[in-house]
């Protein structure tokens, strides 16, 4: 009896009680049936008795060719969608000839600097029966401008083409760093974008707007979501701006979010965060359409949450990732494979992860039921106080910070999202934070010996002969015409779409269209503060 | 004794965006004691080498997550030999393999903090090294 209780305070800051009982449920607080506003519980009313979730691991490295046998291995082996990984030029918008790009050709991602590389990524593979993610956000208007050209020599028609684009920027000036322009012609190509595709290719999700990196650099799980929305509040406001109506696209804006630290604040946080949009789309932006208000996600068990150390215990708590991500309703899950703290995935990390999924799935009876965790005390109470601490972060953004365009074009964010990585990882350090394997049971005598995904500088003379040969067959004429087009466009409120569709169909190189927009837009000088 | 605090630049070089070790690490370099310059990102071995001489630095903190430690940190210590500044501490963090650590040393990186390194035990590193220097 004399044993002192352990307090426990999540990364949220909330404190956690012992017990809970009937009364820490706000009987005001709407939970609702499955597939109803506001979707607390899920947004279909059978969720995974209808359709198990969407399996979608990362891939991509090399070669076009070889990245298109990585897909084709992981389709042959059950997964039903793909998450293309680009290399670090292409996602900086540099052809694999230019200096800059020395070193990193193939080596993150494939090699992308024309139309002819994403025709071969994609060979054989039927864009209307797999659905592709293209992890893309700089130029991501231009490589999703190739990807519906690919489509389109498929024989699918734009008005059929499925399929989602990464394209947040915001994000990258929070997170992950591929960023190029300045943040206002960063996020009118979005509106560009957004635009297009509710009016030409309706089925294509243009944006995943990126709660996932945020975490990732640092934010606890309140900030992700309160960032991330005010993220996407922002593109739904450009896509208002070109005359839409909120119910032609919101619906068609889907979420990235992340997985790692604890359980059930996690799985509270997806709950609350469903709430919360609804809730938004519909009392802020007056959607009417049900399906407007539905958050749609790829919840994926996240890098943060992994080891270098015993990195075999990072398949432990993909699995525990992958539990949290089905039992919070996620549409598509993905997880990073355990050898990920070292290296781009092996094939064999890649496989474990997809049958973690599989086995949770098909094994487990994880799907039987729909929202099993509600009315529980503890989880419907924390759902509650996540989702007022989002309101509240929310409100922080808007009224303290100006917005979150100006809080992003000042670094505030970065800065507030780069000292709480720095208590975190103070935490990890000082134990105060538990890590097994790292500040618990560690093994000082291990050595570092996972298997690593092999790197082949000859790739980039590669690459770079096999756009020297497009470039030498291609219409030079035509690529320049297509270019001044690009320009125009750029340089007017014109959306940027049609041009660089014709700019990629004549197989203007991505560096060549990048290096246009780079001269009409700038590039975004990074405020550094810490 | 030394009058003028160390002075530590953290560069990211080449075209890698993920900056939370980079910003992590400036922060608690600062609150240990040090002056601490961060380059930002997408920096090339040239522009860090010329914020190093600008800044008169006597640490260059490199760090790199994209698995290409090895060429650049080939380039910054053939151009830091050229110019007489191989004084500079040259220090890499990051995602390094430990069987490349050998070869960055050969290169003439004098610590190599793989992720996860403590702080501590970065800042008396430096600590340690700067006092043989002056």
């Amino acid at each position: 009896m004399s044993a002192k209780i352990r307090e426990v305070v999540l990364e949220s800051g909330i404190q956690v009680k012992p017990v809970y009982n009937p009364e820490d449920v706000d009987p005001k607080q709407e939970i609702g049936q499955p597939g109803e506003f506001p979707f607390t519980r899920g947004i279909h009313p059978y969720m995974y008795r209808q359709r198990p979730f969407t399996m979608r691991q990362y891939a991509g490295f090399g070669a076009p060719h070889e990245t298109n046998q990585r897909f084709k291995f992981l389709i042959e082996n059950g997964q039903n969608a793909l998450n293309v990984a680009f290399d670090l030029p292409t996602q900086m918008g540099l052809d694999s000839s230019d200096p800059l790009a020395e070193g990193e050709v193939g080596r993150v991602g494939m090699a992308v600097d024309t139309l002819a590389d994403m025709e071969v990524a994609f060979a054989g593979i039927p864009l209307d029966q797999i659905s592709v993610s293209l992890t893309i956000n700089a130029v991501a208007a231009p490589i999703m401008a190739m990807y519906f050209v690919v489509a389109e020599k498929q024989g699918i028609p734009l008005a059929e083409v499925r399929g989602t684009a990464q394209n947040d920027i915001l994000k990258e000036y929070i997170g992950r760093g591929a960023w190029i322009f300045p943040v206002e012609p960063g996020v009118r190509l979005i509106g560009d974008t957004i635009e297009f595709c509710a009016r030409h290719a309706p089925k294509y999700y243009p944006v995943s707007v990126c709660g996932y990196h945020i975490r990732e650099s640092g934010a606890n799980p309140v900030q992700e979501i309160a960032y991330a929305y005010a993220i996407a509040k922002e593109y739904i406001k450009r896509g208002l701006g070109r005359g839409l109506n909120v119910d032609d696209f919101a619906g068609q804006i889907s979420f990235n979010l992340d997985i790692f630290g604890n359980f059930f604040e996690q799985i509270a946080k997806f709950r609350a965060a469903r709430r919360l949009w609804a809730r938004i789309i519909r009392d802020e932006f007056g959607a009417k359409n049900p399906n407007t208000m539905m958050m749609k996600m790829i919840a994926g068990g996240g890098g943060g949450g992994l080891t270098i150390e015993q990195p075999e215990n990072n398949i432990v708590r993909g699995a525990y990732y992958a539990l949290i991500s089905a039992l919070s309703g996620t549409q598509t899950m993905a997880l990073c494979s355990y050898d990920e703290a070292h290296t781009i995935p092996t094939e064999k990390a890649a496989l474990i992860s997809l049958r973690t999924m599989q086995i949770l799935i098909e094994e487990m009876g994880i799907g039987d039921t729909v929202d099993p965790l509600a009315g529980s005390y503890y989880v419907e109470s924390l759902t509650n106080e996540i989702e007022a601490r989002i309101v509240t972060e929310m409100k922080r953004v808007e009224d303290e910070w100006g917005g979150i365009v100006k809080a992003v074009s000042a670094g505030i964010v970065q800065g507030e999202v780069a000292h709480q990585a720095f208590a975190y990882e103070k935490g990890i350090q000082d134990g105060s934070i538990p890590k097994v394997g790292v500040n618990r049971y560690r093994m000082e005598e291990e050595k570092r010996d996972v298997a690593l995904h092999p790197y082949n500088p000859q790739q980039a003379d590669e690459s770079i002969r096999r756009t020297a040969e497009v470039i030498a067959r291609r219409d030079s004429n035509a690529v320049k015409a297509a270019l001044e087009k690009v320009r125009d466009a750029a340089s007017s409120d014109q959306n940027l779409m049609p041009s660089l569709l014709e700019a990629v169909r004549a197989y203007a190189t991505l560096g060549e269209i990048t290096g246009v927009l780079k001269e009409v837009f700038g590039e975004f000088s990074e405020p550094v503060k810490l | 004794m030394t009058t003028k605090p160390i002075r530590i630049l953290i560069a990211k070089p080449g075209l890698d965006g993920h900056d939370r070790g980079a910003k992590v690490v400036a922060i608690a370099l600062r609150n240990a004691g040090f002056e601490v310059i961060y380059t930002g990102l997408h920096q090339t071995v040239d522009q860090i080498f010329d914020t190093a001489l600008e800044e008169d630095v006597d640490v260059i903190g490199l760090s790199i997550l994209s698995g290409a430690h090895l060429p650049i940190a080939e380039k910054l210590m053939a151009k830091l030999k050229q110019t007489g500044m191989d004084d500079k501490i040259v220090l890499i963090g990051g995602n390094i393999p430990e069987r490349d650590i050998p070869s960055l040393k050969a290169l003439g990186v004098v610590g190599v903090f793989p992720t996860g390194s403590p702080f501590d035990e970065i800042a008396s590193f430096i600590q340690s090294k700067t006092l043989k220097v002056s």
